[in-house]
């Protein structure tokens, strides 16, 4: 009885998906938010910024169905996006970071 | 191309909701769905620039910066977070439910999707309260004496770059809020489509792209907490 | 075909289909648009040259005798904001891009005509504010708008001129975004990547520029009203701001921008340098993929506008590297041009004129870009004259010729009249003589010292000054021609054939000028572009034929 619009692998039962990433989310929010509590020094910063990641893919490949679109198109504007905001970031510290070398 | 020969296509019956200029339902659905990615890509890159502003300064006044973060309600941001994250599931099964023809329940998780978009920005509403009777908002009346640098009790934070931290707490959370409300228009919108009866297992196309932009939303936010909530919790 | 007649037995055209003000304020038609646009970007090009003029005049005299200081400080920048928002960023992509994109790949339209139309609304709208802007007082910081000036010092109307700006740039990034999924989305049958026109690829490396740069513009305006406004320290020193995040955040959009200026035009000469010299573009592949490459690294290349201004030593000479890589790209497109000349049949007509012009002009402004970016030569010319050489070698002399030549090219399929071609030739020669009139003499400013956007210079600059000054006034003249005969022609003109130029294109298919939808069947590609030598096969049957 289900018509898919896009190619879902998951034609059967695309609801525990959707419901395994929302349990995923709110596990890593909760990781997220008890560990900033916990001294680790840099760590804390990767560890945040590596469950927000996480997070963020989970949201873009199963939500946003990322994951079964029939072209590399979409994926594609997705990570070039994503490395020209790299760029952005990556090479203004090329000038914050060395600004006191000299 | 002058060797080129033509050939018709205007054969087939179709849907008033095909536009004249496409071919197919799908290409025109794809097109849809397509230009919402590259619109999502534009909003990136407008975040950015203040994720950009945000590393940078962070980096300069890390302890600064910490003692700031300290100051604003990291539970307040965890339970909008998971707020967030549920409204990002009512938005799929919207169109789970659009894709089975379970007219009900579509209707009730975009209800949903917009009432926990509300209790988002009433939450965001408290936090900003608190700042305000704190005097960290950002200008004449501004105060952030005599607060410790999280790690050195001795040292206290310069409110200057205090300030700082919390114009960028502003504007990137107020841009976000913006986003949200602009989000609960898009989705009463598509409360009235559906509630009309336009959406159907073949055409739910708004409902499509407008779940991206609700992702999107969602996803700025779960950098935004981390970020600018958990600089430096420990005691 | 449909051959309802209108006045004087024309065919059914885009333009004669429906009449009243109505029928274009609210029309989805790209081609309509695109002369919405054209005409309202002409606008703003007076207004532009208009205070140029004014510029050029206070600059004939060594001391500050036409304006006061502030006065002059209000005429550069106005005429940098409004070129550049208002003029060379839409121009090309807005008037040529969008009649022609849907065109060349065989669509009825771009895949959102109504985005289209908001996109023009929204340039309107932006346009409406800077008038309004400058008619009340202006702005005096620059086109740049550098803090802390912008933010804490001046008392100019910054944010209503960044506002005006954050508008334009949203219908910039809706054009850039209808392009990129039109060309993915709608392309004929058989027409591959590999068979579009050189002017689709130059749009399609545009558009990726419009969407990822100008957002970061955009957030950059909004913090600097924030800043404003509020008095918030984000870039002001004394409340531990940076005021070189501005610039970081600034240029890395308008860096790029003036990629966004010079692609379009780039795709223009490649269509035109094949039409007349009848054969396709040498190295395709390779033209292609540098518009591409040129969008990329133009990415990469922003802080060689700041090697002054106090960031690192190491990020400059990274800065400086990659941007002597940007340069590679733009010149294995002129050899490729060059190598396209090379043993074809060459034609004189006006468009041609204009990409010869764009050759010779573009590679010098590049070349003296090399110049710029060696750290030890910006030292010494960085904010003076040879900057401003520069920059108007590329934009002008380059862009803005490309622009004119591509006008005149595709002036019979938009109007469905010729030009005056004599006229038109003479008007091509008057802009490239006073081109060089105006701009060279600049070069040599800058290279003995004369500062940028300062009203008065030491007496030994006069003579350079007076003849920069004289050429503009030739240009100025060059400029007008072409606006008073394509008037002239709407009315006056011969009609066009479907094809004067015997061109290939997939536009060049239809009528002169289009039906709406532009094509009556859906075309179906089963060859390369530029396909010259069989349009110039000696059995080929259709000949142009004056109506």
């Amino acid at each position: 009885m289900s018509e898919h619009a896009t190619s879902d692998h998951s034609k059967s039962s695309p609801l525990i998906t959707y419901f395994s990433v929302w349990a995923a989310l709110l596990v890593g929010t909760f990781i997220t938010y008890k560990a900033a509590f916990i001294e680790l020094g840099a760590f804390n910063s990767a560890v945040a910024l590596t469950i927000a990641t996480i997070k963020a893919l989970l949201v873009a490949l199963f939500f946003m169905h990322l994951k079964g679109a029939s072209e590399k198109l979409l994926k594609l504007v997705v990570i070039s996006t994503i490395f020209f905001l790299f760029i952005l970031l990556v090479l203004s510290m090329a000038d914050y970071g060395t600004r006191l070398w000299s | 191309m002058s060797d080129s020969s033509t050939v018709s296509v205007h054969g087939e019956a179709h849907n008033p909701a095909l536009l004249h200029h496409f071919a197919t339902e799908e290409q025109q659905r794809d097109s849809a769905n397509f230009g919402m990615w590259i619109f999502l890509a534009t909003e990136v890159m407008f975040f950015g620039g203040l994720f950009c502003a945000y590393l940078i300064y962070r980096g300069w006044y890390f302890g600064d910066f910490g003692a700031a973060s300290k100051s604003i309600n990291a539970t307040l941001g965890a339970a909008n977070t998971a707020v967030l994250i549920c409204s990002s599931l009512t938005v799929v099964l919207a169109i789970w439910a659009a894709q089975t023809s379970r007219r009900g329940l579509m209707l009730v998780t975009l209800i949903l999707t917009m009432l926990f978009g509300v209790t988002f920005l009433a939450i965001k509403g408290i936090e900003y309260k608190d700042k305000f009777d704190e005097h960290h908002v950002p200008g004449p009346s501004f105060s952030f004496e005599h607060v410790p640098v999280p790690g050195h009790p001795d040292q206290f934070a310069n409110p200057k770059h205090a300030q700082i931290f919390f114009a960028l707490y502003f504007v990137m959370t107020g841009l976000h809020a913006l986003h949200m409300i602009i989000g609960l228009g898009l989705f009463a919108w598509l409360l009235w489509m559906a509630w009309k009866g336009r959406f159907t297992p073949e055409y739910h196309t708004p409902l499509e792209i407008g779940g991206l932009y609700w992702h999107f939303v969602d996803i700025v936010w779960i950098y935004l907490f981390p970020l600018l909530y958990l600089i430096d919790r420990h005691p | 075909m449909a051959m309802s007649s209108g006045p004087q037995g024309e065919r059914e055209n885009y333009l004669n289909k429906h009449y009243g003000v109505g029928s274009w304020l609210f029309t989805t038609d790209h081609k309509r648009i695109a002369l919405l646009y054209l005409m309202s970007i002409t606008f703003f090009f007076f207004i532009g040259g208009f205070f140029a003029l004014l510029i050029r005049l206070e600059l004939l005299t060594p001391t500050g005798d036409l304006v006061q200081a502030d006065t002059y400080n209000k005429l550069f920048t106005m005429h940098g904001m409004v070129m550049v928002f208002f003029f060379l960023i839409p121009s090309i992509p807005a008037v040529l891009g969008n009649f022609l994109v849907p065109m060349m790949i065989g669509a009825k339209d771009l895949a959102f005509p109504r985005i289209n139309l908001l996109s023009w609304y929204l340039y309107i709208i932006g346009g409406v504010m800077m008038l309004h802007c400058m008619l009340t007082g202006g702005v005096d910081t620059g086109w740049t708008f550098y803090t802390p000036f912008s933010t804490a010092f001046t008392n100019t109307k910054i944010v209503e001129a960044g506002l005006a700006i954050f508008v334009a740039g949203f219908s910039s990034i809706l054009t850039g975004l209808n392009f990129i999924v039109t060309i993915h989305r709608m392309r004929a049958p058989g027409m591959t990547w590999s068979r579009l026109p050189l002017f689709i690829w130059a749009h399609y490396a545009t558009s990726i520029i419009q969407i990822l740069g100008t957002p970061v513009i955009a957030i950059t305006i909004v913090l600097v009203a924030v800043e404003r406004t509020l008095h918030l320290g984000i870039f002001d020193p004394k409340l531990g701001g940076d005021p070189l995040l501005f610039q970081h955040l600034f240029w890395f959009y308008s860096h790029p921008a003036v990629y966004i200026m010079i692609l379009p035009s780039m795709g223009i000469v490649s269509e035109i340098i094949a039409c007349f010299s009848r054969k396709r573009i040498f190295g395709y592949s390779f033209v292609a993929l540098s518009s591409i490459a040129i969008a990329v690294f133009g990415f990469l290349v922003w802080a060689h506008h700041m090697f002054v201004a106090g960031i690192s030593v190491y990020a400059a000479l990274v800065f400086s590297l990659l941007s002597y890589a940007v340069a590679v790209p733009s010149a294995v497109k002129v050899f490729n041009w060059t190598a396209t000349l090379y043993k074809g049949s060459i034609r004189y007509d006006a468009p041609m004129l204009y990409a010869f012009g764009f050759l010779g002009l573009f590679t010098i402004g590049g070349l003296t870009g090399l110049f710029l970016a060696a750290l030890g030569i910006d030292v010494h010319v960085t904010d003076t004259y040879f900057v401003v050489a520069h920059f108007h070698y590329i934009m002008v002399g380059g862009a803005l010729m490309g622009y004119l030549g591509g006008l005149h090219f595709w002036w019979p399929k938009i109007s469905g009249r010729l030009y005056p071609e004599s006229l038109a030739r003479l008007a091509a020669l008057i802009v490239f003589l006073g081109f060089n009139l105006t701009f060279f003499p600049q070069f040599i400013l800058g290279y003995v010292g004369m500062p940028r956007r300062y009203y008065q210079y030491p007496p030994e600059f006069q003579v350079l000054n007076v003849l920069s000054t004289a050429g503009a006034t030739v240009l100025g003249v060059g400029y007008l021609l072409p606006m008073i005969y394509f008037l002239w022609s709407m009315r006056y003109g011969k009609p066009a054939p479907d094809n004067p130029w015997n061109a290939a294109g997939l536009e060049w298919q239809t009528q002169s000028p289009p039906t709406t939808y532009n094509f009556e069947v859906e075309p179906v590609v089963t060859g390369e572009a530029y396909n010259y030598e069989e349009l110039d096969a000696p059995h080929k049957e259709e000949v142009p034929i004056e109506r």
